[in-house]
């Protein structure tokens, strides 16, 4: 069993999009053609005012955001997720995405997604760069359709780093041996908890903190 | 009456060292990416390099003779089938310092061996940058290496860098006698013929190390470089005193025994400043009233300009070098006529060994081309390079004082030493002692996932460089008794490396002095371009 793992981040760190972009999907993606009509219509209105409120607090934007889920069925979604795999996060991939996973694969680490997104939506992409886990957010589900709430606690901000600090200790991997790939800011704890952190498009905020840390910075392109 | 022969042996031999005297004039020293003026102490032993050696008259005929009348091998063209697969193993850019004005002695060679290949039939050839751990060279880089001609028809298929971390691009031939593992880029060790381009810009270039270090990975390296291997070679520069060179040899030996190469080799000569500058390569009782005019300019406006700027002057100003011989053919015996020549142009005789030694230190390395010569890579020139250019005997005395100038800036280079910045600001603080960083932090870098990946992808050393930065001034480290760095911008950079600080030149002197005793003994090399002392 490897004793150390690599985790990833994915919003902007593993491909172009972001969150965003994933709701996006889902809303033009369900129901009746005026629901479509509707949501399309609602999210496209909608949109700067999510990414404001993504900038600004990225809890408060997952809490908001996954109320829109509410009534799916899992199945649904499910079907859903491969669909937005294919067409939106397989295309957004960086180049270099897998050959940096592939790095960390021949470096002896486990490979490990963390990220704010729901699991569900995650998976395709997991299975896709050959992920062994993915840490995400869990919608809660009563009856086989979704409530619209995350099972708590959300993992974004300080959360990952208490979630990626958990599954080592879980799994009984040396946390100052792991790596940590994440492309904002908001991300910092989690970097700052693992041995091995590395920017990777960062945000200006972030790049400055990487220069002043001296953690290597990565462009994927 | 002495025979005019042997008089004018001995002025050759002792025309480069120079006694300062009472009324010598300043000399002109390198201080990073500017230049001091300094007034020597009374008795100081200025070493000067020798001046150029001529070069070949027709670069183009030297190759062709030299690849039809090899050492130790059949001539070039007897070696070429039609169909064959044949890979060009270039050196990069690390030599020569500074680059070459063009066309590159690469270009030269490659352009007479593609033709003869052409001519013989053989279609299939690749063009393998032996860049080792160092960076990938740039596409402009590349470009100015073999030519316009050469680069758009090669790459980037058949044209490009080795890459030490391609899974799939390296290949394990049989171990050495000592179980040392022997891996080679899987293109080179399945080619049918191997030319290996060399520029020979010290003697510890070339030979076996071409084949050896420059297509090989991180698995392979480490059984060279590290501290040990270091602290058992009395010089690099020698083969005899050199366990880096055996151990190479060895490697090199099994690969020879696999794969067919065949090396061509070249020296250079002392030709490094053009004429803007070529005043730098003369004494300075040499120099004319215009000469001195021109280092004053040259000094004034890089003193002015922002570091940032003074560097990219620097590095645009390409070195004059003549091609001063060609030989080829099997390793061991081109590359003993190689070194002769060598040695030829760089040693200088000189009378017993000093107490306090100068090293002016220049803007360049060979891993700052283009970049940063950052504080670990000030470290490497001075104990590493400078203190390492001798036969065995190091000019320095045991337990003596090592004068650097330069100003040591805390600046690295992200895109080309991002590995260095860690090393250098978490890994120094904790420890200097090479054994102990080797033993618990040289694997963590050399696998760190990052730093393979910016190794591969971009223009980064590789993870584990900055290791081998530090073993390279191991030599150094353990013989001398204390290194100070004259005109260090800041404490701190000095402090991590073990060093002491002053503001001036005499102030380092007088602390050097202070060390060794007011009779101590000063030499200074004046080093660029290179000079290698023979200490009796």
């Amino acid at each position: 069993m490897p004793a150390k793992a690599a985790f990833f981040d994915v919003d902007g760190t593993l491909v172009r999009t972001n969150i965003v972009h994933v709701y996006a999907y889902y809303a033009t993606n369900r129901g009746s053609l005026r629901g479509i009509a509707g949501r399309t219509l609602g999210t496209a209105l909608g949109l700067p005012v999510f990414g404001i409120l993504d900038a600004v607090n990225r809890k408060a934007f997952n809490e908001f955001f996954y109320r829109y889920y509410s009534g799916l069925s899992e199945d649904r979604l499910v079907t859903i997720a491969e669909d937005m795999f294919e067409d939106v996060l397989k295309p957004a991939l960086y180049e270099q995405t897998q050959d940096l996973i592939d790095e960390a694969r021949r470096a002896g680490c486990r490979i490990v997604l963390v990220t704010g997104a729901l699991d569900f939506t995650m998976r395709p992409l997991a299975r896709h760069l050959g992920c062994d886990d993915v840490i995400a957010n869990k919608m809660q589900f009563v009856g086989g359709k979704a409530t619209g709430k995350v099972i708590p606690p959300i993992i974004e901000g300080a959360n990952k780093a208490n979630a990626i600090r958990a599954y080592c200790e879980r799994e009984g991997l040396a946390l100052n041996q792991c790596h940590g790939y994440s492309d904002s800011a908001s991300d910092y704890a989690m970097l700052a908890v693992v041995g091995r952190p590395t920017a990777v498009n960062p945000d200006l905020r972030l790049r400055s903190l990487a220069r002043a840390y001296n953690w290597p910075i990565l462009d994927l392109k | 009456m002495r025979p005019l022969k042997t008089l004018q042996k001995l002025y050759d031999e002792e025309s480069q060292v120079v006694i300062t005297e009472k009324g010598s004039p300043p000399r002109a020293l390198f201080y990073g990416e500017g230049f001091l003026q300094e007034d020597l102490p009374v008795g100081t032993r200025v070493i000067f390099p020798r001046p150029p050696l001529e070069g070949v008259p027709n670069v183009k005929a030297a190759i062709r003779w030299a690849i039809n009348h090899p050492e130790g091998m059949d001539p070039l063209h007897a070696l070429l089938r039609p169909g064959m697969r044949l890979t060009c193993v270039i050196d990069d850019i690390s030599v020569p310092l500074p680059p070459m004005v063009t066309p590159d002695v690469r270009q030269s060679i490659l352009e007479v061996v593609l033709e003869l290949c052409a001519d013989s039939g053989v279609d299939d050839v690749h063009l393998v940058i032996a860049n080792a751990l160092h960076r990938r060279m740039t596409e402009g880089e590349m470009k100015r290496m073999v030519g316009e001609k050469i680069f758009d028809a090669y790459y980037p298929d058949r044209y490009y860098n080795h890459d030490a971390e391609d899974p799939d691009g390296m290949t394990e031939l049989e171990r050495t006698s000592h179980n040392e593992v022997v891996a080679v880029n899987r293109r080179v060790a399945e080619s049918d013929l191997i030319v290996y381009v060399n520029i020979n810009f010290v003697p510890m270039n070339g030979g076996h190390k071409s084949m050896g270090t420059g297509v090989t990975n991180y698995a392979s390296l480490r059984h060279h470089h590290n501290p040990k291997t270091i602290r058992e070679s009395d010089s690099y520069m020698e083969p005899k005193a050199s366990a880096l060179y055996t151990k190479n040899s060895r490697i090199g030996t099994v690969i020879d025994n696999t794969l067919k190469v065949f090396h061509i080799e070249t020296t250079l000569n002392n030709r490094m400043f053009g004429a803007p500058t070529d005043f730098l390569a003369k004494k300075e009782e040499d120099y004319t009233e215009a000469d001195r005019l021109k280092f004053q300019a040259l000094r004034f406006t890089l003193s002015k300009l922002p570091r940032a700027a003074a560097r990219k002057v620097l590095n645009a100003i390409p070195a004059p070098y003549d091609v001063t011989g060609v030989f080829a053919g099997a390793t061991e015996p081109t590359h003993a006529k190689t070194l002769e020549q060598s040695w030829k142009q760089y040693v200088v005789p000189v009378e017993g060994q000093s107490d306090i030694v100068i090293f002016p230190i220049p803007f360049v390395s060979p891993y700052s081309v283009n970049s940063i010569l950052n504080p670990l890579l000030v470290q490497v020139m001075g104990l590493g390079y400078f203190y390492n250019l001798n036969r065995g005997v190091p000019l320095v005395k045991k337990g003596g004082v090592l004068i650097l100038l330069h100003p040591a800036y805390d600046e690295f280079d992200p895109v080309q030493h991002p590995s260095y910045i860690e090393f250098f600001h978490r890994l120094l603080p904790e420890t200097r002692d090479s054994m102990k960083l080797e033993h618990k932090y040289e694997k963590e870098f050399a696998e760190n996932p990052s730093y393979v990946h910016l190794y591969r992808k971009g223009n980064a050393y590789h993870g584990v460089h900055p290791f081998y930065m530090w073993y390279w001034g191991e030599n150094g480290r353990q013989h001398v008794g204390k290194v100070i760095v004259a005109g260090a911008e800041n404490n701190h950079v000095p402090a991590l490396l073990g060093w002491d600080r002053t503001d001036t030149l005499s102030e380092a002197i007088e602390e050097a002095r202070g060390f060794m005793g007011r009779s101590a003994s000063i030499s200074l090399l004046r080093i660029a371009p290179t000079v290698m002392v023979d200490v009796k």
